[in-house]
């Protein structure tokens, strides 16, 4: 039963990260039907960005919550701040094009972020400081949840509904939702669409951020590839869930870590990939619109 | 006079601004990841303030060139004319017996005495450009004519790779029987995966095959049993010459020259299919799948044939890739090089096989050449994706489609309706 637990919440956490990054992807998809290649890596690049404010304060001599804070708040205004620049570089001139145009502009976004890391830092692993330190109240419990997977998702909930309450009630929400019903109808009422990408992409990689400086103060170490893999997963969670849907983003990265965790828990650890890709492929051909997503047909 | 200098001189101080504001942006963009690198076992923190001035100057300047640019994109009128212009050259130099044939003897000689008057080693570098002409032209299949985004392409190239590999390791198949083998081998795992995601629209498409091209990897790199993990297979023969001994040179040359044939093979093959009833219909697909349907071209059909083909493409050259290193693991086939592969079809020109092959030539050759640049390889190839999908989405030679629209109008007036 402990293993059992373990596992389970071992997913609860996975899939926490999963949602985060997938939050992104969706809203996105949602607004401007195009899958943000590079997301994965404004994840990974939020995590370095806290990585080295994190090691600079630290030698400065800061530590505990102060410096997760710190580290935290500078890598989201970094990661925004990819997320509007790549917008406006990548796929802003490609609005009116055929849609494979901003799919492979993405792809090439990827790549050169990738390699901007890996070149202006290392190719290395590096190790990432515990910036979460061990709860008293969590001691009882420490062997099947430690206190950093809670905050992951605390996080994540109160990330979610911020981000469902600001979609619901505030005045860019709205313009939000009018822009992925209708963009032109949009427009036509006075929403700036410009804007309101910019903001999409604002949030969904701050979101991002978030998710990069939870996981990786979790896991310890980061390198300049995890965005890839991070970012398909989390593509995997959004569509498993309903691509364009919050609370699908969500369910999707959920039932993703609990997949994976309880798949390399019970089957075989080598595979752990291999079942998240594997189940990516499954939904796909089985039911393409996601979980809480509905079917659409194409308008000619 | 001064009226007269007044909007330009406005117009300069404007674009200097603006310049100098992206500069300053991207100063404080690149900041933490540039300038700060952290030591964490010495506990030491370098500051590389020279980078935020290479930063700062090369986003000044760039950010200038960036706007002109977009300003020529913006007014088209000029392009329109300078493509009209190269496509009479283009013309010009595909009619005119003149000139086309005294060219391609030209190239034809170059080909032949390529490996004779260069070196053992420009040979091998040759050979693999020549094997990423076929990969390119294979993807140009799928991602060109039929316009299926493929990341996961690399799998067959895997698949061809391993067939090769496995069936020489335990029973001793020479390379020209497994050639067909493995070809066939990478056919079917293209209709295998193409059969289930023929539904899935573009990007959804994309997503699934580089999911399928990890899967394979991933395989691949864990069932020790099967394909030897990560260690890969080692010692795997050299095609064989008329069962005789053959030195390393002579091998190289040999190789060069079936490489050499089975290109030649390709570009017939690819220039006929995209003449003929499919190709057409790959093309009509890209353009409109529900006017395509409407037309009476059967979708699944279709699109099963471009994967297929372009997988047994891959197959091809896994197997020469396999015969060429003697050396195979899964290293060789991760999602870097579905991207390199990528990119060649994007930069050449998606569908045209010109371009194709030029973006090959261009990708592989140059880092070769420019040793001291390799290391920021995929920077530039990241870089040029976005911008050639901002600035020239047809890529270096665009393809043929519009082309054949224009001599059609010019050649026979009245005959297309």
């Amino acid at each position: 039963m402990d293993y059992f637990l373990e596992l389970f919440l071992g997913g609860l956490t996975r899939g926490s990260i999963y949602a985060l990054i997938a939050l992104g992807y969706t809203m996105v998809y949602g607004i401007i039907e195009l899958i943000n290649f590079a997301h994965g890596e404004i994840y990974m690049i939020g995590a370095f960005t806290a990585l080295i404010v994190a090691s600079v304060l630290s030698l400065m001599g800061m530590s505990g919550l102060s410096l997760l804070i710190l580290a935290g708040l500078v890598a989201v205004i970094y990661s925004s701040a990819y997320g509007y620049t790549i917008e406006k570089i990548a796929y802003k001139p490609l609005r009116q094009a055929p849609r494979l145009s901003p799919l492979i502009s993405a792809i090439g976004m990827s790549i050169f972020l990738q390699n901007y890391v890996l070149l202006a830092q290392t190719s290395d692993f590096l190790s990432f400081p515990a910036l979460i330190d061990e709860f008293s109240f969590m001691e009882p419990i420490s062997h099947i949840m430690r206190s950093s997977e809670l905050v992951i998702v605390l996080a994540t909930i109160v990330c979610t509904a911020l981000l469902t309450l600001f979609i619901k009630f505030s005045r860019m929400g709205k313009a939000m939702r009018a822009t992925a019903q209708d963009k032109t109808m949009a427009m036509l009422l006075g929403v700036n669409v410009n804007r309101v990408i910019s903001v999409t992409f604002i949030i969904g990689s701050g979101l991002a951020a978030v998710g990069g400086v939870l996981i990786s103060s979790h896991i310890g170490q980061i390198n300049f590839y995890i965005g890839f893999i991070a970012g398909i997963k989390a593509f995997t969670a959004a569509v498993l869930g309903g691509i364009g849907s919050i609370p699908g983003a969500v369910l999707g990265g959920m039932v993703l870590g609990w997949t994976e965790s309880f798949a390399t828990g019970y089957v075989s650890s080598d595979y752990e990939d291999v079942f998240a890709f594997g189940l990516l492929v499954f939904i796909l051909i089985f039911r393409p619109a996601g979980i809480l997503g509905r079917t659409t047909s194409e308008k000619v | 006079m001064a009226t007269k200098w007044k909007p330009l001189i406005e117009k300069i101080t404007s674009e200097f601004i603006k310049s100098l504001l992206v500069s300053f942006w991207f100063m404080f963009l690149t900041f933490p990841i540039m300038v700060i690198k952290v030591h964490p076992l010495e506990r030491t923190i370098e500051w590389r303030w020279m980078n935020m001035a290479y930063v700062a100057i090369g986003s000044f300047v760039l950010s200038f060139i960036w706007r002109y640019l977009m300003e020529r994109k913006e007014g088209g009128e000029s392009k329109e004319e300078g493509e009209t212009w190269q496509k009479r050259i283009g013309l010009k130099i595909r009619t005119d017996k003149r000139i086309s044939m005294p060219g391609l003897a030209a190239v034809a000689i170059f080909i032949v005495i390529f490996p004779l008057i260069f070196s053992s080693y420009q040979t091998q570098i040759m050979i693999s450009a020549l094997m990423y002409v076929m990969l390119g032209l294979g993807l140009n299949i799928v991602v060109g004519l039929a316009g299926l985004l493929d990341l996961g392409y690399v799998a067959f190239y895997a698949v061809g790779a391993y067939c090769y590999a496995l069936l020489n390791h335990h029973f001793g198949i020479s390379f020209w029987m497994a050639l067909p083998i493995s070809a066939l081998l990478a056919t079917t795992f293209g209709v295998l995966l193409g059969f289930p995601v023929l539904r899935l629209r573009g990007d959804y498409l994309a997503i699934v095959t580089l999911g399928f091209g990890e899967i394979i990897r991933l395989i691949l790199e864990n069932w020790n049993e099967f394909s030897f993990g990560p260690s890969g297979i080692a010692g795997i023969s050299r095609p064989s010459f008329f069962g005789m001994e053959l030195s390393l040179q002579q091998h190289t040359i040999y190789l060069y020259f079936i490489v050499v044939v089975l290109v030649i093979f390709t570009i017939f093959v690819v220039s006929r299919l995209r003449n003929s009833r499919i190709g057409r219909a790959w093309i009509a697909l890209r353009e409109d799948e529900v006017a395509c349907q409407a037309m009476g071209i059967d979708k699944t059909k279709t699109k099963l044939t471009a994967f297929a083909l372009g997988a047994t493409w891959a197959g091809f050259v896994g197997c020469i890739f396999a015969a060429k290193t003697t050396f195979i693991n899964p290293a060789s086939f991760t999602f870097m090089e579905s991207a390199i592969i990528l990119s060649i079809v994007v930069l050449g020109g998606m569908g045209s096989i010109v371009g194709v092959m030029l973006g090959a030539f261009v990708l592989i050759l140059l880092p070769e050449y420019l040793r001291a640049f390799s290391e920021f390889r995929m920077l530039a190839f990241g870089a040029a994706m976005v911008i050639i999908m901002v600035f020239r989405p047809q890529g270096i030679i665009s393809g043929i489609r519009q082309r054949y629209e224009f001599r059609r109008a010019g050649s026979e007036p009245g005959g297309a309706q």
